[in-house]
């Protein structure tokens, strides 16, 4: 690694819970996902009803994405990479789309649901919404990877193939469900290490 | 036919997850894609599954949807005309 780079914004969504920097940015105690999801969308102020058609890891996704990159001007000129990973993958939606097709007397297939069979699909509702043209990678591990996070970011910034990068810990599975996602760029006053990953991560 | 219209006007509301829209909102001859409804290509997609799963249409010519799916009276129009159930 060549600099020193440093996180700068940071958000989680655990059990109907926002925070945004540490501090509380929406509650709604006891609150299933989707209905949890549209409150917090409303909340926020956000105007667009994509979100809606959105399976629950890209809502999710989205939601504390949208937080971090909302003061973003949109114009697609900004050079922010999304750098994401989980433990699922795709498998709640996975496990539904299987469930339209298992029963061969009552075929239907629904192409809404199967496009977000895959995870990476979170990434681009992201770079959709925000106009991003830019790198994005999605892995899959058995657990959060601080170091993977740090290593890869500092990569992406050391090799200048951005200016800031976006990651995220998004994982959903039967309404179980944690985002973290937080923002690198190469000013700031908490360093991007592994071990200040994991605390914002625990904390 | 008047109930019919009504029908699918709920039925696409619910199935392409339009939250924001009423059914009141959606007048027969709106363009349901473009600037009208704003429904895309994966919602057209949907539409000819439900075809298919409500009504026993099986569209074989995804053209024939350009002109099928141009509003709620061209779909409710073709839907009892071609209806198998």
């Amino acid at each position: 690694m060549a600099d020193k780079y440093y996180i700068t914004q940071h958000c989680s969504i655990e059990g109907s819970r926002i925070s945004f920097n540490g501090a509380e940015f929406f509650i709604a105690p006891d609150t299933a996902f989707a209905d949890f999801a549209k409150q917090a969308y409303r909340h926020a102020g956000i105007d667009y009803p994509k979100f809606f058609k959105m399976d629950n890891l890209s809502k999710l996704s989205f939601l504390a994405a949208d937080l971090l990159l909302k003061d973003t001007v949109p114009d697609g000129g900004n050079n922010t990479a999304l750098l994401f990973a989980n433990a699922a993958s795709s498998l709640d939606t996975d496990v539904k789309y299987n469930d339209s097709i298992i029963d061969k007397e009552n075929y239907f297939p629904s192409p809404a649901v199967f496009v977000y069979t895959l995870p990476n699909i979170c990434m681009g509702e992201i770079s959709i919404k925000h106009k991003l043209y830019t790198e994005n990678s999605f892995f899959v591990f058995e657990a959060f990877n601080p170091e993977f996070f740090a290593n890869y970011a500092a990569i992406l910034l050391d090799t200048n193939k951005a200016e800031t990068v976006l990651c995220g810990w998004v994982e959903f599975f039967k309404d179980e469900y944690k985002a973290f996602v937080y923002e690198v760029a190469k000013e700031g006053s908490l360093e991007h290490t592994a071990k200040n990953i994991q605390t914002l991560y625990l904390s | 036919m008047e109930a019919l219209k009504q029908e699918l006007k709920e039925k696409i509301i619910n199935i392409l997850n339009l939250e924001d829209v009423q059914i009141e909102d959606v007048n027969d001859n709106d363009a349901l894609f473009g600037d009208g409804l704003g429904l895309d290509s994966i919602d057209a997609l949907e539409l000819i599954v439900m075809m298919d799963k409500d009504y026993g249409i099986k569209l074989a010519d995804p053209k024939e949807g350009k002109a099928i799916f141009q509003s709620i009276e061209t779909m409710a129009k073709y839907i009892s005309e071609n209806r198998t159930k």
